[in-house]
């Protein structure tokens, strides 16, 4: 079976086969493995954005730097559809991760220090 | 390729999936559609995971109180996912006296209700939560809310009525409904037309659009409201918290982090062009008003932020109704920012409508045609 597109969630992808790897970490921030990747997409995971949401992959301190590029191409694979079909999860503020008492500046005006 | 089914659901949101797995759970045929790449992308992903009883409308009250009693303890094990239902209290803090009064006003209705609610002093406050401010002089404690994790409920939905044959198609935007001889019957997508003997619209604001098609309107607005998520922290709360300000709100997740919700109070007038992005004035804003309650949370890094938006209907509860005027429509919108809590007796809800069963609780108050002139 080959995809287009990943639209049509009825298309079923065969059985889950385990495979020898399954187990090597993927996701280091969050601790997800290659084979709870792969049994997302058979549970119904097709895009990168519900694969996050529900593995938590690319959700921790690394924001997914590490890992996104793995995920998508393992996700991909299981769904036999080419990488470029999978868009990517979208990027969030802050860039990188900010105590709560320096984010809350922002509203500081220069006449505070004075 | 078949484009029947017995019902169509618009919209994949939390409400739109537990419709659709109790209705596959009673061998109803179900096309579920959503215009985005992703199920659930909407508010259904974005909220602030609250299964709240007080502070709810009177009339939206019952919905809750059944949720929390018959459906939310036993939604894991029901959907064999871990939804992270925590049943801890909800704590809606005050530190001045007009914040006493607004907390007690809340509380009184409530409790005329039939819901376990009281005010206690700062003193109880911190006996309940000690990382909480002296400044803290006053709260309504509802020992039965809780809350729970909102992207597992809706994938879980999901997952589930998938497993049962329910077919789900992303990336397909409705843009009308048609009547078939005087009853509902089509729904046009930019891309196909489906055909189904019921059609529930459970697409949020943009409802509005879709049913403004077949005549029909919901008077409700689109807010834009705000989140953010700390990196994981030890284990200090259980419970959900709010203020009678509602500058934030928020809990403490199974993973550690710490999720919090809120808003600038400049939504009304931003620029977000349609899309649900963040301003940068926002997450900083509620940053300052978590701080003020929790001093303890001012080195908790924040990892991400993002934005959702709320379908605020103009009376302050859902429309959850059946449309005479459109044989097999059926309205599921305008949640007004409460719409997860209530989600599994919703979907239920929703499921024993289209199959004209009659209703486990009375849904008069939600009907959608509720909305008068002044004179
Ligand atoms: C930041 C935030 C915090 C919140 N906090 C809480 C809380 O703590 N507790 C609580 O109970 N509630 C909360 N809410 C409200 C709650 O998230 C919503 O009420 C609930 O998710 C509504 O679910 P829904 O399925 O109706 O809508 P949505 O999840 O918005 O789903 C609607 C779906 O319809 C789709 N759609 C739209 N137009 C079309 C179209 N033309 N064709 C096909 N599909 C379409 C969308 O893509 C979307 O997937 C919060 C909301 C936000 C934004």
């Amino acid at each position: 079976m080959t995809m287009e597109n990943i639209y049509d969630r009825a298309i079923t992808l065969g059985e889950y086969v385990p495979e020898p790897d399954d187990d090597r970490i993927i996701c280091r921030c969050e601790e997800i493995t290659k084979g709870e990747i792969r049994r997302a997409v058979h549970d119904g995971m097709y895009t990168i954005t519900e694969i996050r949401r529900y593995l938590r992959t690319g959700m921790g301190l690394c924001q997914g730097q590490t890992c996104a590029k793995l995920v998508k191409s393992i996700v991909a694979r299981e769904l036999e559809v080419s990488p470029a079909v999978l868009e990517p999860a979208t990027s969030r503020s802050p860039m990188r991760p900010i105590e709560m008492k320096i984010f809350a500046q922002e509203a500081k005006e220069v006449g505070d220090n004075v | 390729m078949y484009n029947t089914a017995d019902v169509i659901i618009v919209g994949s949101g939390v409400i739109g999936c537990a419709a659709a797995y109790y209705l596959a759970k009673k061998g109803v045929s179900v096309i579920v559609l959503d215009k985005d790449d992703s199920i659930g992308n909407g508010g259904s992903s974005r909220n602030g995971g609250g299964v709240r009883q007080s502070g709810r409308d009177p009339r939206e009250l019952p919905l809750a109180m059944y949720g929390v009693e018959h459906m939310w303890p036993t939604l894991s094990e029901e959907l064999g996912i871990d939804v992270e239902y925590h049943k801890k209290g909800n704590l809606r803090l005050g530190k001045t006296e007009k914040h006493k009064e607004i907390l007690q006003g809340l509380t009184d209705r409530a409790v005329a209700c039939g819901l376990d609610v009281r005010m206690i002093d700062g003193n109880e406050v911190r006996e309940i939560n000690p990382y909480l401010s002296e400044e803290v002089t006053c709260a309504s404690w509802c020992a039965t809310d809780g809350h729970a994790n909102p992207l597992l409920t809706t994938l879980g939905y999901y997952k589930n009525a998938r497993a049962l044959g329910v077919r789900f198609i992303t990336g397909e935007e409705v843009v009308e409904l048609q009547k078939i001889k005087g009853k509902l019957k089509r729904v046009v997508t930019k891309k196909n037309v489906y055909e189904g003997e019921k059609v529930i619209v459970a697409a949020g604001y943009e409802s509005r659009s879709i049913i403004q098609s077949v005549g029909i309107d919901v008077p409700m607005r689109a807010e834009l409201i705000e989140a953010l998520v700390t990196e994981a922290e030890p284990k200090m709360f259980e419970q959900m918290l709010g203020t009678a300000d509602a500058d934030f709100y928020g809990h403490q997740t199974d993973h550690g982090s710490f999720v919090f919700g809120g808003a600038s109070g400049l939504e009304s007038t931003a620029k977000d062009n349609g899309k649900m992005i963040t301003a940068s004035i926002t997450a900083p804003c509620i940053c300052r008003g978590i701080m003020k309650y929790i001093p303890k949370l001012a080195d908790a890094k924040i990892v991400r932020t993002w934005a959702g938006y709320e379908d605020i209907c103009i009376d302050g509860i859902p429309v959850i109704s059946e449309v005479e005027e459109v044989p097999g429509l059926i309205l599921a919108c305008a949640f007004t920012g409460h719409g997860f809590g209530i989600s599994p007796v919703v979907g239920k809800l929703l499921s024993q409508m289209a199959t004209g069963e009659e209703t486990m609780l009375d849904i008069k108050e939600f009907r959608y045609d509720r909305f008068h002139a002044n004179i």
